[in-house]
This record gives C-alpha cells, structure tokens and sequence, in this order.
C-alpha cells in the first residue's frame, strides 16, 4: 500500500452484549476476604451496626459476571473503540492529539505517586510536591504568567476559574457590582461563553470581520466601565493568528478590564509567542492536550491555571511553595476563591507534563509548535487540492497549528454533507473528526489538527482517505450517507432517543422499561 | 536556507531533517519562520524559558523520575489511617487492565460510529450505578463529587425557582469550599448545626431554616464524621414539606449494605466514585456522579453529558450517543444551565468494570467488611486510656472521630509521633471544627487488617501513656 493511498481498513464488530445480559446468577468477578473471626467474635452481628431503617432491603440488580468474562467484554469494547495509539485521530482538532508517552503511565502507576494520600504528612510527599513546584516553574516560563494553579481538572474548569478569579479581584477592587459583563468570541471554544456566563456574568460575543478575525472595531463599541473580562483564544479555532491581539488587550485594559487567553490549545505557539508579550492578566494551558497527558475517554484532564503576580492571592489552593529545604503546600491565602475541586487536581497528569518538558526542553518545545505548524500547512496544501474543499478566511495564508476548513462546495454539488463524510473517514480506519463547535459559521465544517506527533505518511494517508470520500460523493453518494459499513456497527436511522425526552435513555433500566411499553 | 537544525526526536517523525525538508519544499518555504511570518516581531518571544537542560533518553528520564518518586512514601509501605474524601480501597487488577488499555486511554471525544465501545462502556457505567442508586438517570462523570454536588445544588435551583440551600455544618470542609464559590450570585448557602452527642443533623435547627426559599437540603451520608444519618426519612420529609429538595450525596462503596437514597426520599443523589476501584493518586483520581428520577424537567438541568442509547437499525444492534445535548455549553455556549468540558471519562469506565466484578453480592461483603472493621476499630481506640470518641453511640461506616484533647496532646504531634511507628494517623479536624478540639477522623477500610488496627492501638498507648507504659 502506498500511503497516498487508503488502506483496506475493518474495523472490529463483536456484537458485545450490554454487561448485564451477560449476567449468570451466582457467578462471581472477584472474591473479597472474609471478616476476619477475630474481628467478627468481638463486633458481634453486623446486621445490628447498622440503622434498621436505613439497611438496604433489596439487592442492587448488578450483573453476576465471573472475571475472564468481565475482562472480555471490556477488551472487546476498547478494540471497537479507535484510540490514538491504534488508529489516527488527526480528525479531532482543538484537541491535540499528539502521541502520549508510554514510558509516563509507567511513571503514574508507581505506587509511590498512585498510592498516595491526599493529606500526608508533608514529609512523606516531598517528591511529588517538587514535581507540582517544577511544573509550575516550568509553565510560567512557557506562558510568562506568574504563578499556576492545577487545581482545575480541564479546560473549561480553568475558564470557570479564571472567572472566578476574575470577580474575586474586582470584588476586592471594589467593583465588583459594576464590572458585570464578559467579552468573548464566537470562534472561541463554547466553554468561554459557558463558564463566565456561569460564574454570573453577563456574555458579550464578538463576530468575525471579514478575515476571519474578532471585529475590533465592535470590541470598541463593547467595552465599558460594566466589562469584567475578555476571554479569547488566538489562533482561534480557525487556525488564524490574530496579529493585532495586543490592540484587542489593550482595548480592554483601558477601561480596567481583564484579559483571559485561553491556550488549551498551544501547540502551536511554543517558545514563539507567549501570553506575557500579549498583555494577558490570565491563560491556562490543557495539560492534556499541549503538554502529552492522554485524553482518557474524556479526561481526566488538567486546566493549569495561570495568572500574572497581582492576581496570585486569589488563585484556588493550597499553592506549593519551597523554603529552600522542604516544599509544602501554601494555603494561608485569605483571598483565594477557595477550592474548584477537592485536593490539589490531577497530579498524574501533572506528572506527565512534567516528564513530557523535561523530555522535550527548551528548542524541543519550540521544534514541537514548528513541525505541528508545518503539519498543518503542510495538509492545508494536500486539502487544497481536493475539489469541493474549501478554506474559508485569510485564502493563501499560512495557518498555524489546525484549520476549520469546509465542505460546502460539495455539498452543493452532490448532497453529500460534512455529517455524512465523517461517518464515511471511519471506514478507513480514521478517527471522525471534529465539525466544529456550535454554532456553525463555517457551513458544512471540519476542523483537522495534525500534530506533531504524525508523519508526512499519516498525513498524506488522511488527506488520501478525505480525497477519496469526496469522490465516492461524487460517484455514488449513497455509499456515504449511508456509511459506516466497516465497524462495529451500522448507520442509525432513527435517533430520535437522544432528542425526545420521552424515548431518552441513559441506563439500561430505564431503556428496558421504555422499550417494554409503546410510546 | 536558514540554519539547519539537526534534532531528530522519538516522538516527533518529521523531526528527520531530509523529510522537513521535503515538507518544506512541498510548501514553497525556506524556513519554518515564514510559517509563522503573521506573527509580528512585537509578540515573538526571543528570550529563554528558564527550563531544564533535556533529558532526551528515555531510560534516563524514568531514573530521574523514579528518583524524585523515591522521595514519597506511599501508603502501601505504612499503615495509613487517612480517608476525608479520598479512600484506600482496594482496586481489583481487572480495573487497572481495562483502564490501561491504549484503546481507552488515548480515546478523546469520538463518537458513535468510531468508539462505539468506549460509548458502551461509559452507558454500561451510568446504568451499573443507576441499579445502585435505584435511579434511572445517571449522568457522564464529572471533574469530581465536589462539583457533582455543587451542580446538583444548582440544579436544585433552577427547578424549584428558589434560591437558598442548606448543608449540615459537618460539610466537608473543601466541599463547603467550593459550594460557596459557585454559589456566589446564585444562591444563598446556609448551614445547619449538628447534634454535638450524636453528630447527627440537628432537626430542631433544619427545621428553623426550612422556609419559602429553600430550593433544597445536601447531605453527606454517611456524614463527613462516618456516621449514618440515620433521620434521613424525616430529613427528606421535612424538606419536602416546605418545597425544597433533598439532595444526598452518597458514597457508591456503601450501596451495597445501605439504601439508595431514591428509597428514603431523594430527589437528587451525587457522590464520588473514587472508592470504585480507582487509585488514589494523592487525591487525583476523582469523578463525581449526579442521579435523579425520570423527570424531564429534573432532566433538562443537568449541566453535562448524557450518552444515551438508542436502537440499531440493524436488529440487535444499539448505539450511543451524546443526548439532549442543548443543556450543555457545548450545545448552546453562554445560555447553557451551567458549563461544561473534559470530565474525567476514564474512571467512569474504571467504576463501570469495578461493579461489574463486584456484583450484588461483591457490594454486600464490601459494605460487611467495612461497617465491621469500623467497628472494631471504635471499640479498640475506646478503650484506650485518654481517647474519647464524641459520637460512638450512632451508627458509623468507614470512618469515625477520636478526640485527643484529654489526652493532652495535640492531634499534629500525635500524628508526628505516629510516622515513626510506620503509621499514617487520622485527618486532623482541628483547623476546621473548633467544637471537637484535638480530634481526628480515622479511617479505615476493606484493607484494613485488625493487625493494623492493633498496631495503631498500641502505638497511641505507647504514645499517650509514655513512661506509664514502659
């Protein structure tokens, strides 16, 4: 196979029962000690510790499974599941789905970092709070923030907490009745509308001009005594560096506002371009998706949460310090908003960004953004060239790290959508990619991040499985939408469950009851 | 052609000088700066990062790591009494296989055709924990049981149009944290005393604050001191009565042996997963998980994920997807009930296989275990000359509080003392519950051997009686 090519691809479909039709009763999936009788003869009867009222009268209808059957049926569902590490996930953008590092999952199930508990004696956790104190070092050299908080455990729980933040220090101000309003942009991930909006404030949403870029001109005609915040993201999720992002800070530091730069997705700015420079106040990086932590089936994650000096008393905590002797957790912050999540965050997965800088330093950071930036140009050139793709904004600039490109031109010529061709990628093995959050600007979108970690082979091979979708499209549309035809299961045509409350089901209990009588 | 760089890394196949260069042509750019010529001279960074050297080998790496490691000691090589939210369970092998599978762990945000089998797993999860909560909607995990009980606080709210809610003063302390901070604008959180002889929820003082605006009452059960609030019906009632509703935050490892809080009247359950075969990961292997009856206006408040199921068109096949999804920020950015992103998906499919191993009958004796082990551990450290344990007449799981202050000696010393003899002592409650004094809550667990437990006693014996001992 040449890797301009498809590949023969087929997926695995094992007709996987739900777990508890796989249910026998009596079996057993693992065996607990017996109370020890030393133990039982001085407690007496168990059924008398506990509150009559309150004692489980019927049993949970759990399945009754042994092991090697649990085990199978687990192992099937992750071969019909196309992880990273098997199949090619290029598709998802905004998502950085570079390699993660075996040698790290190593490093997280030593049981001298899974074993630990929370509130050890400090003495006992040393090792682990240097690692916590180094990272911190390490990203504030990576953003130029000041301080880090890896309190919140993803991206959009570091927005919420920026927000947070944010109304803590304008609170301290004295203005926090007043500065009730957050600007962002539509082309920022939907979190920075989400979170402020749920933290209390009021959401203003900048519309692209005509390149692409937030409108700066409506920023001006936004901003006010009432304006809290701006919560951006540059390049936005159309790949497109804002040049003028300073005048956009700078706009909204004039009325006393705050800036937020949300750089979930950095892989593409790495030791060429930092939040300092820009005159941002706060900016968190996804751990799991910059700095090499896997995404786990939807986390968990880490939002490494940064901020500039004057905002550090406020930051979720305990902070970890070093005294020159010992590190230990800092948590005399009176300020602080307090906790975003019980303990100090996911620290395996600050582990691995940890091992991940070290592995990479300095110039390996930097060669990282510039190998994900030619990737993506790269690709951009191979996509240009498939007929009915199109690039919308800045035509014949380079992008940095992604691009939202569009499927409209086909879709006018032929019928066929970007739903239906994504549902089609997966029948060469691909991962499906992501359209684009909502709401679609772009019509018919797709957003490809081919980061650093894919080959030129990998990327040709992608670009290969989209030319030839579009034109299956053209030949005979019917083939892609009505795909899948090579995994695990066929295409659903009624999916009314996931928008009809009456018909939704997210347990098998309740499936089973709807199922039994007719809507 | 600008200097050429010659780093070649593992990680990174186009980092082979011979084949950038072939990109690079196949682009028309001599240099990987014109790549990034938008960015103005301005904003380019030009100065150093201040980061390490490289460690670039891969063996060498793990030494350095290992060797920073070597500086923890974990609980396996002590006897560690701690527990406050996080819990020494044990986790079956069959969890950490699944849960290292490369398919799972480096699976992100696919959908219904490409991880059909994550999909399932996550739906096999939700529908494992509503047969436990006896519940039929079970939400996608979230960052931890912390936020599950503030957004089920929230939610509360939002369906009864009311904006007061109550905890009991025994919260978790960082729990209570967290509610007041995504409470601000929202709702006005009060707290609720609890009985000092039984550390039970004071039902004189619930009843003085139950009002027109309470939207509703969160308890911990068992409470953060172990114990079960055993008034939970009259609570729920109570509640009830005055339009608000009862929110219980409850710890999946008890279901087994307790009631699903559905049965005693709740609304709403939530809780932390960690207990279900997730390692403790000084205190990052959290999930926390929302539960309610199927009532599609309790439905539209959740604030995250669905993965429902839905029928094949092929018969016998399902499939899953993510449902109702306009509740989500994700779905409808600032007007959705509250944010939403990257949760904590893989320990939902952890839990999911850890009862799937365990079973009814797994639960039962996990849940035996522990309320005996419990209790051995209370009669053994009352009988300890200078212990006094406040609440010993209610009924506990799990954990229990000792007070040290007859003793003379502080919770902290205590604790300091203990490490020599190779024990880690109970969570001092000293900073954040002035009426208990020098206490501490201790734990224990299925892993706890009555060895241990004999260990501690003779350690505090050693410890308290001093010279009298010896």
């Amino acid at each position: 196979m040449k890797a301009s090519e498809p590949r023969e691809y087929h997926g695995v479909k094992w007709h996987e029962p739900i777990i508890f039709e796989l249910s026998c009763p009596g079996e057993r999936g693992i065996i607990l000690p017996e109370v020890e009788q030393e133990i039982a003869d001085v407690v007496g009867d168990i059924d008398q510790l506990l509150p009559r009222r309150l004692k489980r009268r019927q049993s949970p209808s759990l399945p009754e499974v042994s092991e090697p059957r649990v085990l199978k049926h687990y192992l099937r569902l992750s071969q019909e599941t196309m992880g990273n590490d098997t199949n090619n996930s290029i598709g998802l953008g905004t998502c950085t789905m570079k390699y993660n590092p075996k040698i790290h999952e190593q490093l997280v199930r030593n049981p001298k970092l899974a074993e630990l508990h929370p509130y050890q004696d400090e003495r006992t956790i040393q090792g682990i709070l240097k690692i916590i104190h180094e990272l911190n070092r390490f990203l504030t050299g990576i953003s130029g923030m000041d301080h880090y908080s890896f309190q919140p455990s993803g991206g959009t729980q570091a927005i919420y907490a920026n927000a947070s933040v944010i109304r803590a220090y304008h609170e301290h101000q004295g203005e926090g009745e007043t500065r009730d309003e957050v600007i962002t942009t539509i082309f920022s991930h939907p979190g920075n509308a989400g979170a402020p909006s749920t933290a209390g404030y009021k959401v203003l949403t900048l519309m692209p001009d005509e390149k692409g870029f937030p409108d700066l001109e409506m920023l001006k005609s936004m901003v006010s005594e009432r304006t809290a915040a701006l919560f951006i993201t540059n390049p936005e999720d159309t790949g497109i560096f804002s040049p003028n992002i300073k005048d956009y800070v700078d706009e909204v530091h004039r009325v006393g506002g705050l800036c937020v730069y949300d750089q979930a997705n950095a892989n593409g700015l790495l030791g060429i371009t930092r939040a300092r420079e820009a005159g941002f106040d706060l900016s968190h990086f996804n751990l799991h998706k910059t700095f090499a932590s896997p995404h786990g089936s939807m986390g968990p994650g880490c939002g490494a949460q940064g901020v500039v000096e004057k905002l550090k008393p406020f930051l979720p905590g305990p902070l970890v310090d070093f005294d020159g002797e010992k590190y230990f957790h800092n948590g005399n912050k009176p300020l602080s908003i307090g906790k975003v999540r019980k303990f100090y965050g996911n620290v395996p997965v600050i582990l691995r960004s940890y091992a991940y800088i070290m592995t990479m330093g300095e110039e390996g950071l930097r060669d990282v953004s510039e190998i994900s930036i030619l990737n993506n140009n790269y690709m951009l050139k191979g996509m240009r060239e498939i007929p009915g793709c199109t690039v919308p904004y800045s035509e014949g600039d380079h992008k940095l790290e992604q691009v939202r490109y569009s499927w409209e031109d086909l879709f006018k010529e032929t019928g066929v959508g970007t739903e239906a061709i994504n549902r089609r990628t997966v029948d060469y093995g691909m991962q499906n990619y992501f359209e684009s959050h909502h709401p679609w600007i772009v019509p018919e979108p797709f957003t490809p991040e081919p980061a650093e970690t894919y080959s030129k082979e990998d990327i040709d091979e992608y670009v290969a499985v989209l030319r030839t979708i579009a034109e299956e499209a053209r030949i005979n549309p019917d083939l892609v939408n009505n795909a899948p035809h090579r995994v695990a299961i066929a295409k659903i045509t009624d999916t009314s469950p996931m928008t009809d409350v009456d018909k939704f089901a997210v347990t098998w209990r309740a499936f089973k009851r709807k199922q039994a009588v007719p809507q | 052609m600008s200097q050429e760089k010659n780093r070649v890394y593992s990680y990174i196949p186009n980092s082979v000088p011979s084949r950038k260069k072939e990109m690079m042509r196949e682009i028309g750019i001599d240099a990987m700066e014109e790549l990034y010529g938008v960015i103005p001279e301005s904003l380019r960074f030009r100065g150093s990062m201040n980061l390490p050297e490289p460690i670039k080998s891969e063996m060498a790496l793990k030494e350095h790591i290992e060797e920073i490691l070597q500086e923890n000691i974990s609980c396996g090589e002590v006897i560690s009494f701690l527990g406050a939210g996080c819990y020494n369970h044990y986790v079956p092998a069959i969890c950490d296989e699944v849960n290292s599978r490369s398919e799972f762990l480096t699976a992100y945000s696919g959908e219904t055709y490409s991880d059909h089998g994550k999909l399932q797993a996550i739906f096999e999860y939700t529908s494992l924990m509503g047969e436990l909560l006896d519940m039929d909607v079970v939400n996608y995990t979230t960052y931890d049981g912390s936020q599950a009980a503030a957004s089920a606080t929230r939610m509360a709210c939002r369906y009864t149009g009311r904006n007061e809610i109550l905890v009991p003063a025994s919260l978790h302390p960082e729990m209570l944290s967290q509610l007041m901070d995504y409470s601000k604008g929202w709702f006005k959180l009060k707290t609720v005393g609890f009985n000092p002889e039984t550390g039970l929820l004071d039902l004189a003082d619930l009843k003085r604050q139950l009002g027109p605006d309470t939207a509703g009452i969160l308890i911990e059960n068992p409470n953060y001191f172990g114990i079960i609030e055993e008034q939970s019906f009259e609570i729920g009632e109570m509640v009830h009565a005055a339009g608000g509703l009862f929110i219980v935050y409850a710890d999946p490892i008890s279901l087994g042996i307790l009631e699903a809080p559905a049965n005693y009247g709740a609304d709403l359950a939530c809780g932390e997963i960690q207990s279900l075969g997730i390692h403790m990961q000084y205190g990052g292997g959290l999930a926390g998980y929302i539960a309610s009856h199927d009532d599609p206006g309790m439905i539209a408040e959740f604030p995250n994920y669905f993965y429902g199921i839905m029928k094949g068109s092929i018969e016998g096949e399902y499939g899953f997807d993510r449902a109702l999804n306009h509740r989500t920020s994700h779905g409808s950015r600032e007007k959705a009930k509250e944010y939403f992103g990257t949760g904590s998906g893989l320990w939902a499919i952890t839990a999911g296989v850890y009862l799937s191993l365990m079973g009814p009958q797994g639960m039962a004796e996990v849940g035996r275990n522990i309320t005996a082990i419990t209790r051995y551990a209370m009669l053994r450290l009352k009988a300890v000359k200078g212990l006094f344990l406040p609440f010993d007449q209610s009924y506990h799981f799990r954990e229990f509080v000792v007070d040290f202050s007859a003793s003379g000696q502080s919770v902290a010393a205590i604790n300091e003392k203990l490490l020599d003899y190779g024990i880690f002592g109970g969570k001092s409650l000293t900073l954040d519950f002035d009426s208990l004094g020098e206490s501490a809550l201790v734990c224990v667990t299925e892993k706890t051997r009555k060895s241990d437990i004999d260990t501690l006693v003779s350690a505090l014996e050693d410890i308290l009686l001093g010279g009298e001992a010896s």
